[in-house]
């Protein structure tokens, strides 16, 4: 929405200031728009996963229901470890702003503690299923669900990496420009995955523990 | 958010203090407000479905139907407060490309539904699995 209105083309040498003139707001340096596609890209792959499940999620070919595999505390204190992790990437960034590198440090901490405790409670969940022979080859459902709930668990992953790399590289060189940028970057992915959470748990979980 | 999104319009060199940040890409991501009241929110909007669930407050179709309604306003409480959603960020492309694809969500997610839905009610009675010919697809496992 930020165009280039070529007011008199034809009178160039005139007065360079009055050649053209950038309407409404020019996003600065379109990073975080890039990023922002790039997310609802993904949120894509996830409706595709989020379809199949809702098509394959009640095949149970003779394996277990959501009803007898679902521990929903678990998945509760799932769902709270990220919404947890959520708030405190935003003190993150809050402190960031401030240009406060030890409490941005602190902060992408114990975010990052709160995505490992999530990580450890699902694979944990993911082990016990296959130890018990209710691997993503038992049936429809159970393929379904661990594509969905493992691509999720891989974004996390991958964020957690990511947001590792970056408490390294704000130890180093403080919070400037490009760092706050790639925060920022990692603030949309971090509470984006959050979202996702979201379909996981009430989709799969709740309505999966549901006759 | 409307303020802040005035102050980085003039946000392109390096302006070094003004107001509460102070690079040209530190603009605003949100107050403490924003952040606590979204949490507030999310907390709620997740443990009451929880809670429905858990503890078998009403028919589970109703419920279904509920905590469907109950994701649907976090998701949107999300957008808002931790994401930072509007129809003006970043020019207004944003709330573009997120238009976008929810319109292509939508397609995927009913069509996929509505397609398969309809593919087991037409199959012939001996094809499918008695019984279950709601959710079929038995034969493809």
């Amino acid at each position: 929405m930020s165009e280039i209105n070529a007011t008199t083309a034809g009178a160039a040498g005139a007065d360079a200031s009055a050649r053209y003139y950038v309407r409404e707001h020019h996003p600065e340096n379109g990073t975080l728009l890039g990023f922002w596609i790039y997310l609802m890209s993904d949120c894509l792959i996830f409706a595709c996963l989020f379809a199949t499940y809702a098509v394959l999620g009640r095949n149970y070919a003779g394996g277990p229901s959501g009803a007898e595999i679902f521990e929903l505390p678990t998945v509760a204190l799932n769902t709270a470890f990220l919404l947890f992790s959520s708030i405190t990437y935003g003190f993150a960034m809050l402190t960031a702003q401030k240009k406060n590198v030890k409490a941005t440090l602190l902060w992408l901490a114990i975010t990052g503690v709160l995505g490992a405790c999530f990580l450890f409670l699902e694979l944990q969940e993911f082990a016990h299923l296959i130890h018990e022979g209710n691997g993503p080859w038992r049936s429809g459902f159970l393929t379904a669900f661990f594509s969905l709930v493992g691509t999720h668990g891989l974004h996390v992953t991958f964020g957690i990496v990511w947001l590792v790399t970056l408490m390294v590289q704000v130890g180093k060189h403080g919070i400037n420009g490009a760092n706050y940028r790639r925060l920022s970057c990692l603030s949309m992915f971090w509470h984006f995955l959050d979202v996702v959470w979201i379909g996981v748990f009430t989709y799969v979980y709740l309505m999966g523990v549901l006759p | 958010m409307s303020a802040h999104d005035n102050v980085h319009g003039h946000g392109h060199g390096h302006d070094h203090g003004h107001g509460h940040h102070d690079d040209d890409h530190l603009h605003a991501h949100g107050s403490l407000k924003d952040y606590s009241i979204g949490f507030i929110l999310s907390v709620i909007l997740t443990a009451i479905p929880f809670w429905l669930v858990m503890t078998h407050q009403m028919a589970p179709t109703t419920t279904k139907f509920v905590i469907l309604g109950f994701a649907a306003v976090q998701v949107v409480v999300h957008m808002v407060y931790f994401l930072h959603m509007n129809s003006k960020s970043e020019g207004g492309w944003n709330f573009m490309a997120l238009i976008l694809t929810a319109i292509l969500l939508f397609i995927v997610l009913t069509g996929s539904i509505w397609v398969m839905m309809h593919m087991n009610a037409n199959m012939m009675p001996n094809m499918g699995n008695e019984g279950g010919s709601v959710h079929g697809m038995h034969d493809m496992q």
